[in-house]
């Protein structure tokens, strides 16, 4: 009996026995569904995570000097003690590493603080407040969508003018237009000269709703002491003009700081590979994790169809046996019955893929979690639903293969 | 009595002797007794014979024809089918020589209760190694043989038991095999339906076909052209008859 042959009448069987083949499918079914649901959400958190978050956190060939580093997942309470003790960044330090650079950089301050901005009776609570200097637009590639953003001169003068991020500028004046008008900031008066471009969200956090000011306007005081920055931000031209820079600006804080050779910084530069070791971290934990789940269901789904199976060849040992006394070989009826295992699971499979391909659509459409189809887990999920198949089978089509034919035409 | 060689332990049968046994016996070991199913059966049946073998309920009948269908091996004795020694095969060699030999009627039809009657029919071809297409045509001549010609897409629950056995017998001419087997073929029919099959019997018999048959009804065996008689597993009687 050619190969064919067994798998026509497997899947005539299947069809035939509708029910029972949708259930012995079900463990396949999550365990290819969740493989492929899980290895879409660890690619898509990946690729978002190098493409999206990284940029628009640090902007690109970019580093922060810091007191701390920004993104600080589970650090024990000592480290963070022991950064609050650090001293912070100052004006005369930023200045200082840019007079000293000799690669070509832009840079930027930056400091930040959350505030409610108000024009006339409205108000936008809970706005990211941010006081910079004029290249930090360019730094964080904030492009303006109305007006314009503020310049070196109006920064150095500390004149007291805005750039809204989209939600505030919403919020606050629906469809009105908002360049020139008087808002004001933790209370402060300003003039609205601009509104960035939507920047839409990020894992779910909104990226709209923001505010810049000039680093050295009045609202620096709603956000740090006199003279101190969160940080000096340096985008160079590339990754290894970055690095130079980050060795020059290492080398002059450690020398402001009079830092012995074995202390270390007590200051960071900041740059994206740590968000992006951080996820790489997650994705790898979703990696450990999620292998487990489709490896348990797998085994659950392949337990499943081994006992089907095993009923079936209980149910039809008269069939067995009349095709037996018909001719059939061990070999035929062996083949058989894998088929049909290895068909059960390889539908359960196929659907496992369709609705790990749906799910991957849902999470995309329902949450924040960005997600995105990885092309070897649908292969391995083929392979290795087919595999659980043959694997399920083999001892209930040796036992079915070996039944004597006159036994088995006088079973009942 | 028809004996026509006095076979012995080394010798060949004649040409055309197609089923030989020699001294068969077959024991089962029920641990507690062994039962001696058969003690010793020798039968010589030529081609184109038509056979009854009658005898009491446990006296053998079941047990010779499962070894001369090759279903069974004996515990001792020599089967001889087709001047091939058989009685010492192995298993897929005994499944190929089903397959090609031997044409199974049951009592009981044993036939697949989802297909429908051509694929009943195409089934030992399957095994054969036969293409689909070879198959659906030999599969129709053969239903039309027992008169099924217009019957082929109807499944087993949609024929009657005359019809069922009429498919069962196509099935076992299909592979055009040496020798047809029946054991009880009416066992299940009622006494029209009987001589019905009886009649498809007799025709394919007249056509050449050589053929086997087990029952315990004299009007059956009435049939057949010679009566071998089991009694406690041993031959009894062997007798030609008119028919
Ligand atoms: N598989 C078996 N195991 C044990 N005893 C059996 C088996 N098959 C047949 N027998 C015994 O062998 C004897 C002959 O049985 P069988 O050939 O079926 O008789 P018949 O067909 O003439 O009625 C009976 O005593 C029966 O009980
Ligand atoms: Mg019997």
């Amino acid at each position: 009996m050619r190969a064919f042959e067994a798998f026509h009448l497997a899947i005539q069987t299947i069809r035939a026995q509708k029910l029972k083949s949708g259930f012995s499918l079900l463990g396949v079914f999550v365990g290819v569904s969740s493989l492929i649901g899980s290895c879409s959400i660890a690619n898509g958190v990946n690729r978002y995570m190098t493409e999206k978050f990284a940029q628009t956190i640090f902007g690109v060939n970019t580093f922060q000097l810091r007191r701390r580093p920004i993104f600080t997942p589970n650090v024990p309470d000592s480290v963070w003690r022991a950064w609050q003790r650090r001293p912070r960044i100052r004006f005369s330090d930023a200045d200082a590493v840019e007079a000293g650079l000799s690669v070509p950089v832009i840079t930027a301050w930056q400091s930040s603080d959350n505030v409610t901005v108000s024009f006339g009776n409205k108000e936008a609570r809970d706005i990211e407040l941010t006081t910079a200097s004029e290249r930090y637009f360019d730094i964080k590639n904030l492009r303006i969508a109305t007006g314009r953003a503020f310049t070196g001169e109006e920064n150095r003068s500390g004149t007291p003018v805005a750039v809204l991020g989209e939600a505030v500028a919403k919020r606050l004046f629906t469809d009105r237009p908002p360049i020139g008008r008087n808002v004001r900031i933790g209370g402060i008066p300003y003039r609205v000269i601009g509104v960035v471009e939507h920047q839409g969200s990020l894992m779910g956090f909104p990226l709209d709703r923001f505010v810049v000011v000039p680093a050295l306007s009045p609202a620096q005081n709603l956000v740090n002491p006199p003279g101190i920055v969160d940080a000096f931000l340096v985008k160079a031209n590339s990754e290894g003009e970055m690095r130079e820079a980050m060795a020059e600006a290492e080398g002059i804080m450690r020398s402001r700081r009079h830092l012995r050779p074995q202390q270390d910084n007590n200051f960071v530069l900041d740059t994206s590979e740590g968000v992006q070791r951080f996820w790489a971290g997650i994705s790898r934990i979703i990696m450990i994790v999620m292998p487990g789940i489709v490896i348990v269901s797998l085994v659950i789904g392949g337990i499943v169809i081994m006992n089907i199976m095993l009923m079936a060849v209980a149910e039809r040992t008269r069939e067995i046996g009349l095709r037996k006394s018909l001719g059939a070989r061990r070999r035929d009826v062996l083949q058989q019955f894998l088929a049909e295992s290895t068909a059960i699971a390889t539908v359960g499979a196929a659907f496992g893929i369709v609705a790990g391909i749906g799910l991957t659509v849902l999470i995309n459409a329902l949450s924040p979690l960005p997600a995105s189809i990885s092309p070897s887990s649908v292969i391995a999920g083929v392979i290795m639903g087919a595999g659980v198949g043959v694997v399920a089978g083999v001892y209930p089509a040796t036992r079915a293969a070996r039944l004597d034919p006159i036994t088995a035409l006088r079973q009942e | 009595m028809s004996t026509v060689q006095q076979f012995r332990t080394g010798d060949t049968p004649l040409p055309d002797v197609i089923i030989l046994t020699h001294k068969l016996t077959r024991e089962y070991d029920m641990g507690s007794e062994l039962v001696r199913a058969l003690r010793g059966v020798s039968v010589q049946i030529r081609q184109n014979e038509y056979v009854a073998v009658m005898g009491p309920s446990g006296s053998g009948k079941s047990t010779l024809m499962n070894l001369v269908g090759c279903l069974d091996t004996p515990t001792s004795g020599e089967y001889w089918l087709n001047g091939q020694k058989v009685s010492d095969l192995a298993d897929d060699e005994l499944a190929r020589i089903r397959n090609k030999e031997i044409g199974f009627v049951f009592q009981t039809f044993n036939l697949l209760p989802r297909a429908d009657a051509l694929h009943n029919v195409e089934l030992p071809l399957i095994y054969a190694g036969i293409s689909a297409h070879q198959r659906r045509e030999r599969a129709a001549q053969a239903l039309q043989r027992v008169g099924l010609g217009d019957r082929m897409d109807h499944r087993p629950n949609e024929l009657s038991g005359g019809q069922r056995q009429r498919v069962a017998i196509a099935r076992a001419l299909v592979n055009e095999p040496s020798i047809l087997l029946a054991d009880e073929p009416t066992g299940n029919l009622d006494s029209t339906t009987s001589t019905e099959i009886m009649g498809v019997f007799a025709e394919l018999h007249r056509q050449g076909q050589t053929v086997v048959m087990v029952t315990h009804e004299h009007d059956i065996a009435a049939n057949a052209a010679r009566v071998i008689t089991l009694h406690d597993g041993l031959v009894a009687t062997d007798q030609r008859q008119a028919a």
